[in-house]
C-alpha cells in the first residue's frame, strides 16, 4: 500500500488530511516549518506551526507579525491538527530545525528537512524514528561528499592565526546556523578572544544566546572614523555573510585572509573560483555517507527526495532495493553555496545588511 | 605525505606569490632530503612517472563506485584526478606515515603492466587531501602556481643563498637534486657546467630615474639603443648549441638558422629580431616566429630572423662575467671575424658626448617604431644575474598615450579582494548608424591607493550589468592610458592590441564623448 495522503502541489509539500503544508514556499492557511532559513521558513502565513526556537528566528527575520498566529511545538510534544497527529524531533541542522512526523490512519511519514548527523554544539542532534516514508533532502547526495570531522576543520582558523598575526580572519558563514556553530566550535578548540561580528550576524547571534547556546564574548566590527586610520582587526576572528566580501565595509579590516566554511568547500576548485584562501569544509547538511546511514538506519518503505542531487541519492536507494523518487520541490535553495546573490537576498530579506 | 598535501592546499589557495614564495621556503626548511627535492620537482613540474598516464587514472575511477555515481560525481567536480581522490574509499591503514620519496619510487618504478595496481595501492594508504596530492604528483600538472623562478628564490630563502647561485647551476641539476642540496648544506662545493651547453642568469636592467642622470655619469656609460626583440642567450658549448628565452626556456627549436649558423664556442647575449642586418622587420614580423616549437624552411624564408649580439658570458671555456663590460665588449668586438653575417651582427656603441645628445637621441626612438629607448651600460660592470641596481639602466621612449572610457571592471585578487582594481576600456569607432565603445585593452596598474579606493567607489555606482565576476560600468569616465607600443592584432574584437598599457591620469574632468577614436589608434600602430 502506498502512502498516498501527502503529494506536493505548486506551494510544495502538502498534507490534505491535515490542510497543511511543509515549508510551502508561498503563503498558505497552514504551515508546517521544519526550520528558520528563508527559503524554508516565508512570510505571510496564516497559521504557522514550529518548534518555538523556529518561531522566534521568524520573528526575527520578518518582525512578530509574520503570521496571523503561530503556534509553538516542542520536540517530543504532539499536536492533532485535523485527523492527523503532528510530532517535532530534532534535525541538528540548525536552532530549532525539526523533523515533522505525521500519523495518520496507521501510517507515518516524516519530512526531515534540512538535517546532519555531526556533532552541533549549537543544537538538538539528529533522532532516528521509524516510519513508512521518509522526504530527505540531498544537498550533498553524491559520494565525493565525505565532511571530515569539524573540529579539525576549526584547528585550520587557529593555526592560520599563528601564521598570519597580522592579517584579520575574515570568516564567510551563513548567518543562521553556521557562524553560530563556528563561533561554538572555536570556543570548543579554547579560542577565548571576543569574535567579531558583521551587522548581518549580530541579532541572530544573540538570538542564539538567549536560547541559552554560549557564544563567549562576541563585539560588533568597530567602525572606522576616517579612511586615512589604519585597518583593523588585525589577527582577530571576524564573521561576516560571504556577500560583505565584496563590499565597501572590508576595506577597513587589516589584509583579511578569507575564510570560507561550507560543505561546497570539498571541491578544491569551486573553492578557488570563489577566492576562498582557507576553505572550511564545515557543512550542517548530511554528508553522502550520512544520507546513506539515515535511510538505511530508518529502513522506510520509501524514500522521498525534495532537492539538492537527487539523481544519485535516487540511483542509491534502489541499489539498496529501496523504493526511492524526486519530489522536484521548486523553490529551496542550496544553502552554504556561496551565491553572492543568495545570501545577499537572505541578508536583506531578513533586513539584517544595511 | 601529509605535509606535502598541506603545501599544496596552502599553495593553491594562496593568491599572493610572497604568501606562497613563504609556504615553498619554510616547507624546504623542515622537509628532510630527499623529500624535499622530490616535493620541489612535483611542484615545478620536473617529474615524470612515463608509466602513468591519464589513462590510468580513469582505469582507477571504475574502481571507485558504480559507473552512474561516478559520472554524476565527475559532471559536479568537473577534474578527474579530484573527483577519483573524493571517492576512493578511506582505508583503516593509514596511520602509518610514509615518505614522499617513498610514494615518488613506488611511482617511478611502476610499467605499463602495474601501474594502475601501484597506485591503486597507494592510494589505500593515504587520507582524502593526500589522494589529490598524490594523483596530481602522478599526472603532472599540479597547478599550484609555483615556477621554477619562484622555487629557486624559495630554494635562496631557505638556505640564505645568493639566488643567482643557485640559477647558474639549475640545468646541470635533475631531481631530487642531491649535488644541490650538499652544496646548499655545506656539505660540498657547487656543481659546475663544464663544457655542456647549459644556460646562464642573465643580466637585466633597471628602468633609469632620470634625476639621477648626470653628466658625470654619461662618461662612464656605454650608451646603445634598447631594441625591440626576443631578449635570448645564446650557448654554443662541446655537447651542442642551445637557444634561451630570457627565462631560461630552451627555444632553439623555433630558431633553427641561429643555432646551426653559430661557428664558435661561447656564451652570448643578444636580441633576435625580424628581417635582416640590413633590412629589420617589425616587432610583428617576429611574432610570427615566437611560441614555436618548430620553423619551417618556408617560414625561414618568409619570416628572416638575426641576432644582434649585446654582451659575451665566455669565450671558449672561457668564463668572462667577472671583468668590466670595457673588456668584455673587446673580446666580443675580437670575435666579429668569425661571425656568419647573415645572421649575426654587434649592438652599435652610440657616441654620446653630451646629456643634451642623450636626450636627443631618446626622442628619435619614436620615429623607430623597432627602438624602444636606449640602454646605459656601466662600462665597469662585470656581467651580474639579475635586476641589480646601478650597472645597467634602461631609459625608454615616452610612452603612447590615449583618453579612453572605462566600459567593464573586475575585482581584483588578495589585498585587493574588494576593490575594483582591473579595467576594460575602449576607444570609439563609428558603426555606421553611430558611435559606440569598442575594448581595446585591460589595465590595473598605475593608481595610488587613494585613487584606487575612488574607481571603487565609481564602479560600484555606476554598475549597470554583471556578467559572472564581470561588472559592466556605464560609460562616465575617461582614464588617460600609456602603453609603451600598439600593434595589430586579428584576435581582438577591435583589431589592436596595446603592449604594457597601464593608468597614466583618472580625467574624472574629461567627457567621455572627447575620448579617443579607434582610428586615433590605428594611427599609432607600428
Amino acid at each position: 500500500m502506498t502512502l498516498n495522503w501527502v503529494r506536493t502541489d505548486e506551494n510544495g509539500i502538502i498534507c490534505p488530511a491535515a490542510r497543511a503544508w511543509i515549508d510551502p514556499v508561498r503563503p498558505v492557511s497552514l504551515a508546517l516549518i521544519t526550520h528558520g532559513h528563508a527559503d524554508h521558513a516565508r512570510y505571510g502565513h496564516e497559521h504557522v506551526i514550529a518548534t518555538p526556537q523556529t518561531l522566534d528566528i521568524m520573528a526575527q527575520r520578518y518582525g512578530e507579525k509574520f503570521a496571523r498566529s503561530t503556534t509553538a511545538l516542542d520536540y517530543g510534544q504532539q499536536m492533532q491538527v485535523g485527523d492527523v497527529t503532528v510530532t517535532m524531533a530534532p534535525a541538528g541542522h540548525v536552532l530549532g530545525s525539526a523533523q515533522i512526523i505525521l500519523d495518520y490512519q496507521g501510517q507515518r511519514l516524516i519530512a526531515a528537512g534540512d538535517y546532519k548527523r555531526k556533532a552541533d554544539p549549537t543544537c538538538a542532534p539528529f533522532e532516528v524514528h521509524p516510519c513508512d516514508v521518509f522526504i530527505t533532502e540531498a544537498t550533498f547526495g553524491l559520494p565525493v561528499f565525505s565532511h571530515p570531522d569539524p573540529q579539525t576543520e576549526i584547528t585550520k582558523i587557529l593555526e592560520a592565526r599563528e601564521q598570519f598575526p597580522n592579517r584579520c580572519l575574515l570568516i564567510g558563514a551563513y548567518a543562521l546556523g553556521k557562524a553560530q556553530r563556528v563561533i561554538a566550535l572555536l570556543r570548543e578548540a579554547g579560542y577565548d578572544r571576543p569574535v567579531y561580528l558583521h551587522g548581518a550576524m549580530q541579532k541572530l547571534c544573540a538570538l542564539y544566546q538567549k536560547w541559552g547556546i554560549d557564544l563567549g564574548e562576541l563585539r560588533p566590527v568597530p567602525a572606522r572614523a576616517s579612511k586615512s586610520e589604519p585597518a583593523v582587526l588585525a589577527g582577530e576572528v571576524v564573521l561576516a555573510p560571504p556577500s560583505a566580501f565584496g563590499t565597501v565595509w572590508a576595506h577597513k579590516l587589516a589584509d583579511p585572509l578569507i575564510i570560507f566554511a561550507s560543505g561546497w568547500m570539498q571541491v578544491k576548485q569551486r573553492a578557488k573560483q570563489r577566492g576562498v584562501e582557507l576553505p572550511l569544509i564545515l557543512s550542517d547538511h548530511a554528508d553522502w555517507d550520512d544520507l546513506l546511514k539515515t535511510i538505511e538506519e530508518i529502513a522506510p518503505r520509501e524514500v522521498w527526495v525534495t532537492h539538492g542531487r537527487e539523481d544519485a541519492l535516487i540511483h542509491a536507494c534502489a541499489m539498496r532495493q529501496i523504493t526511492a523518487r524526486a519530489l522536484s520541490v521548486i523553490g529551496y535553495d542550496e544553502d552554504g553555496e556561496i551565491s553572492d546573490t543568495h545570501l545577499q537576498a537572505d541578508a536583506s530579506s531578513a533586513g539584517l545588511i544595511s | 605525505m601529509r605535509r606535502y598535501a598541506q603545501l599544496l592546499d596552502a599553495l593553491m589557495f594562496s593568491p599572493r606569490r610572497n604568501v606562497k614564495l613563504a609556504h615553498v621556503a619554510d616547507w624546504l626548511k623542515t622537509t628532510p632530503h630527499p623529500d624535499r627535492g622530490w616535493g620541489l620537482a612535483g611542484l615545478i613540474g620536473e617529474l615524470s612517472f612515463p608509466a602513468v598516464k591519464a589513462g590510468v587514472i580513469r582505469k582507477l575511477a571504475s574502481q571507485t563506485t558504480d559507473p552512474t555515481l561516478f559520472e554524476l560525481s565527475y559532471d559536479f567536480v568537473g577534474d578527474l584526478a579530484e573527483t577519483v581522490a573524493l571517492l576512493w574509499p578511506d582505508s583503516d591503514d593509514i596511520s602509518t606515515e610514509l615518505q614522499l620519496t617513498h610514494y615518488i619510487q613506488m611511482l617511478q618504478a611502476a610499467n605499463r603492466k602495474d601501474a594502475e595496481e601501484v597506485l591503486a595501492g597507494l592510494l589505500n594508504q593515504l587520507a582524502p587531501s593526500q589522494r589529490w596530492a598524490l594523483l596530481k604528483m602522478a599526472t603532472g600538472g599540479m597547478r599550484v602556481g609555483v615556477s621554477a623562478r619562484m622555487a629557486r628564490l624559495a630554494l635562496a630563502e631557505a638556505y640564505a643563498a645568493d639566488v643567482a647561485e643557485i640559477e647558474e647551476i639549475w640545468p646541470l641539476l635533475t631531481p631530487p637534486y642531491d649535488e644541490l642540496f650538499d652544496w646548499l648544506d655545506g656539505r660540498a662545493e657547487r656543481p659546475q657546467a663544464g663544457g655542456r651547453a647549459v644556460f646562464r642568469p642573465m643580466m637585466l636592467a633597471h628602468p633609469l630615474d632620470e634625476d639621477e642622470l648626470t653628466q658625470h655619469m654619461l662618461q662612464d656609460y656605454q650608451v646603445e639603443w634598447k631594441w625591440d626583440g626576443a631578449r635570448i642567450q645564446l650557448v654554443s658549448a662541446e655537447d651542442g648549441v642551445k637557444l634561451f628565452s630570457r627565462s631560461g626556456d630552451d627555444i632553439s627549436g623555433a630558431f633553427p638558422e641561429l643555432v646551426s649558423n653559430m661557428s664558435w664556442k661561447g656564451v652570448v647575449d643578444g636580441e633576435i629580431l625580424a628581417g635582416t642586418p640590413q633590412d629589420i622587420g617589425s616587432f610583428n614580423a617576429l611574432q610570427q616566429r615566437l611560441n614555436r616549437k618548430t620553423a619551417s624552411s618556408k617560414l625561414r624564408a618568409s619570416h628572416p630572423v638575426f641576432l644582434r649580439l649585446y654582451d659575451i658570458l665566455f669565450c671558449d671555456d672561457v668564463d668572462v662575467r667577472d671583468l668590466p663590460l670595457s673588456e668584455r665588449r673587446q673580446v666580443l668586438e675580437e670575435q666579429r671575424p668569425y661571425i656568419d653575417h647573415e645572421f649575426f651582427d654587434i649592438s652599435e656603441q652610440l657616441d654620446c658626448q653630451s646629456l643634451g645628445q642623450l636626450e636627443a637621441l631618446r626622442q628619435t626612438c619614436r620615429n623607430q617604431g623597432l627602438i624602444e629607448g636606449l640602454m646605459l651600460k656601466n662600462k665597469a660592470s662585470s656581467y651580474l644575474a639579475g635586476r641589480q641596481k646601478g650597472h645597467w639602466f634602461k631609459w625608454k621612449r615616452d610612452p603612447l598615450t590615449a583618453d579612453l572610457v572605462v566600459m567593464y571592471a573586475q575585482r581584483g585578487h588578495g589585498k585587493r579582494s574588494s576593490f575594483y582594481s582591473d579595467f576594460t576600456f575602449g576607444a570609439w569607432r563609428n558603426t555606421g548608424t553611430g558611435d559606440e565603445l569598442v575594448p581595446v585593452g585591460k589595465a590595473y596598474s598605475g593608481f595610488t591607493d587613494a585613487e584606487l579606493r575612488r574607481l571603487d567607489k565609481f564602479v560600484r555606482e555606476h554598475i549597470t550589468a554583471r556578467f559572472g565576476p564581470v561588472r559592466e560600468v556605464e560609460a562616465k569616465l575617461v582614464i588617460e592610458v600609456a602603453f609603451d607600443s600598439i600593434h595589430q592584432s586579428p584576435r581582438h574584437k577591435s583589431g589592436v592590441a596595446m603592449r604594457f598599457p597601464r593608468f597614466s591620469a583618472i580625467r574624472w574632468d574629461k567627457p567621455v564623448d572627447e575620448a579617443d577614436r579607434l582610428e586615433t589608434l590605428l594611427s599609432l600602430v607600428s
